[in-house]
């Protein structure tokens, strides 16, 4: 009985000390946003709690907020397990738009199938897709040393262009009256439906979650990739094959964030038109800090960005401030979780020891 | 010490001169023997490109001149793109609020220096990772001017060109060298004042030295963190002069997201240029290049969807960090946090 309740004890305080720094980070976000929105004329009470209303008030609020979350969840555990292996993906918002027409083609150009293929079919051609593009950066980085920061970047410019390009030519919605460039609409079967308010995408991205934590703690090739992310010299010595180990990573990273980019094709807008999916991969950056770089830490990351995405129509609306303002505050809280020095000093937590995460390298190294 | 000039022209000091800048030199070589065949069929429009190559150069120059003096010093700045995004923003606001060209200029370096130093605050002291610190700088960039950007603001004025004297008469060089806005004028003042600080005063010694070997330089007495955070917040001004070129020189307004990767490919010019003022400019002019020729191809008629021109920028900078960067030799100690003993 006593040994029950100090393993209970020894679980909330390890819980207590994978959140505390996201907690404060957000919560001093928040703090900087409110003088912001001070300084800008605008009343934070009365934004924070329309954002709040927006996003949790109601039970489609509720709805809208786990749709907004899905594919951030998807884009958060892209980053997040390419940084397992030492790689920094801000590639996921390149890999996220070639899932997202990927996943669109296959919905309108295949027409006949049953949802329970249809749907999966568009998903997995949406995975490859994403996957693919990434193993570019992947192999660039193991044959060349091109460091995957700078590629990844680059390769998010070239997919708008394809992207922009397929959707306003060869892939363009040829229905008399439209004249914006977008794909048609995507066939029923292949759509992703809701059950009782919970979308079908999110339980899809919750068991992702769990996929990839599986895959990264309980498999051969997971421990390749964490002990190439901790130290690619030990790696290498040990007999692991540091290459391969890399480009994987990077196609798995891909293939999250090319289903985050399917689902909400498939889920969401029912199409692929430029300009609907951007900067869901760049927040997958903040998630994926903010969720501590963990599976199970990006879902409510990511719920808590969703929200704000969610309630940010109902702050223009009923408060008067422009919804960039959350870009400001995921800013600031990227910001806050990536100097943890500065959070522990201010709330004088002390670092445990190993608590060290393995996020990016330099050039050259690898 | 490496070094960028060659002082004796023996055979061995040629062969290594053409293996350091063998691509560079024969890039050039192939760009003048295109530009003189140009001119003699088109003299009106090859002076343009030419003219359009040095403008789009000056900003990614910039750029590289920013990430090389922190990187020289062993701090990978990815953050260029927030600080050249900010920079243009604040200095485009001043600008407004003023009327003032000068003083709009200088608020813009001040705003690239206080993320330099925001920069330096997170690598140098916190010792968080420099890939993330500089992310940090991009994403809080594109968030801040994207909140405060308000639509319909244009410039009072923009930076116009002062020609040189005789000099601008000079038959396609002078259009194209001598009779350019300021900031065009300042970018290659700073390409060559880099290159004598870096490679000829006790500074840019120091400054190399607590790039390659920090415990080194500690030991005999440099302070390590200093030079690095003095670069890095010079750097941030450079950065910050990218950015008002773009809003007060090259276009006249502010738009969000301006910076469209520049930041990004400075770096890879920097790579291209193997971390020297120079190198980095002659490769800043090859992108400067590509990308006049993308405005030309645009224009020209040709039937290639505007999508795939508009790659060609990002496309050369995979490339050009593809075939060399496993090549070139980043300065041992960059990214690095140094922690003192």
């Amino acid at each position: 009985m006593a040994e029950q309740t100090t393993s209970k004890n020894s679980l909330l305080r390890s819980l207590w000390r994978a959140i505390n720094i996201p907690l404060a980070a957000v919560l001093m976000a928040a703090l900087i946003g409110a003088a912001i929105l001070l300084i800008s004329g605008a009343d934070p009470l009365a934004a924070y709690g329309a954002l709040l209303k927006g996003s949790f008030g109601s039970m489609s609020a509720l709805t809208r907020t786990l749709e907004k979350a899905t594919p951030l969840i998807f884009s958060g555990l892209a980053v997040a397990f390419a940084f397992k292996a030492g790689l920094f993906n801000i590639g996921a918002q390149g890999q996220l738009l070639f899932g997202a027409i990927v996943a669109a083609a296959v919905g309108f150009g295949v027409q006949g199938l049953p949802p329970y293929i249809h749907a999966p079919l568009a998903l997995l051609a949406g995975a490859l897709a994403g996957g693919l593009f990434s193993a570019i950066p992947g192999a660039l980085k193991t044959y060349t040393g091109a460091h995957e920061v700078i590629t990844t970047i680059m390769l998010n410019y070239v997919a708008i262009n394809i992207t922009d390009y397929l959707a306003d030519g060869p892939w363009k919605d040829t229905s008399p009256g439209n004249i914006v460039a977008r794909t048609p609409e995507i066939a029923a079967a292949a759509r992703i439906p809701s059950m009782g308010g919970i979308p079908l995408g999110f339980v899809i991205a919750v068991i992702a979650a769990a996929a990839a934590w599986w895959l990264l703690w309980r498999t051969t090739l997971g421990f390749e990739i964490r002990t190439v992310g901790l130290n690619p010299h030990a790696a290498r010595y040990s007999g692991m094959k540091v290459a391969r180990t890399i480009i994987l990573t990077m196609v798995i990273s891909g293939l999250l964030a090319g289903i985050g980019g399917a689902v909400e094709t498939q889920g969401v807008v029912y199409r692929y038109q430029p300009g609907f999916n951007v900067g869901l991969g760049f927040d997958g950056i903040t998630i994926a800090l903010l969720g501590r770089t963990h599976p199970f830490g990006v879902i409510p990351a990511a719920l808590l960005v969703g929200a704000m995405k969610a309630g940010s129509s109902m702050m223009q609306f009923n408060a008067g401030v422009a919804k960039e303002i959350t870009d400001v505050v995921q800013a600031l809280m990227l910001f806050f979780v990536a100097a943890d020095m500065i959070v522990r000093w201010i709330l004088r937590i002390r670092a445990a020891d190993g608590e060290k995460i393995t996020l990016s390298t330099g050039w050259g190294q690898h | 010490m490496q070094d960028g000039i060659v002082t004796e022209t023996s055979p061995s000091a040629l062969r290594r001169y053409l293996s350091r800048w063998g691509w560079l030199t024969g890039g050039a070589l192939a760009l003048l023997i295109l530009v003189l065949s140009s001119y003699a069929r088109n003299p009106v429009s090859t002076a343009a490109v030419l003219a359009s190559m040095v403008r789009q150069s000056t900003p990614l120059v910039l750029g590289a001149l920013c990430g090389l003096w922190g990187e020289r010093a062993g701090v990978i700045n990815i953050g260029i793109e927030g600080q050249m995004l900010m920079a243009a923003f604040i200095g485009f606001l001043v600008n407004v609020w003023t009327g003032n060209l000068f003083v709009a200029v200088l608020a813009g370096l001040a705003t690239g220096a206080l993320l330099g130093a925001l920069l330096a605050f997170m690598s140098v002291t916190l010792k968080i990772d420099q890939i993330i610190g500089g992310t940090v700088i991009n994403i809080l960039a594109l968030g801040l001017t994207g909140y405060f950007y308000q639509q319909g603001l244009t410039t009072q004025g923009k930076l116009q060109a002062i020609p040189l004297g005789p000099l601008a008469d000079i038959p396609l060089i002078g259009p194209v060298l001598f009779n350019n806005p300021p900031i065009t004028y300042l970018t290659i003042v700073l390409v060559f004042l880099s290159h004598y600080v870096l490679f000829h005063t006790r500074w840019g010694l120091r400054t190399r030295a607590v790039g390659e070997h920090p415990r080194a330089a500690d030991t005999l007495g440099v302070n390590v963190y200093l030079v690095r955070y003095v670069n890095v917040i010079a750097g941030g001004a450079i950065a910050g002069l990218a950015g008002v070129f773009l809003t007060l020189e090259a276009v006249g307004s502010f738009e969000r997201a301006m910076t469209n990767g520049r930041g990004f490919v400075a770096l890879a010019v920097m790579i291209f240029g193997k971390w020297t003022p120079l190198g980095s400019w002659g490769a800043a002019l090859l992108f400067g290049f590509a990308t006049a020729m993308q405005t030309q191809l645009q224009f020209g008629g040709l039937n290639i969807p505007h999508q795939f021109i508009g790659m060609l920028p990002y496309l050369l900078t995979i490339v050009v960090l593809a075939g060399f960067v496993g090549r070139a030799r980043p300065p041992a100690a960059d990214g690095v946090p140094y922690e003192k003993e």
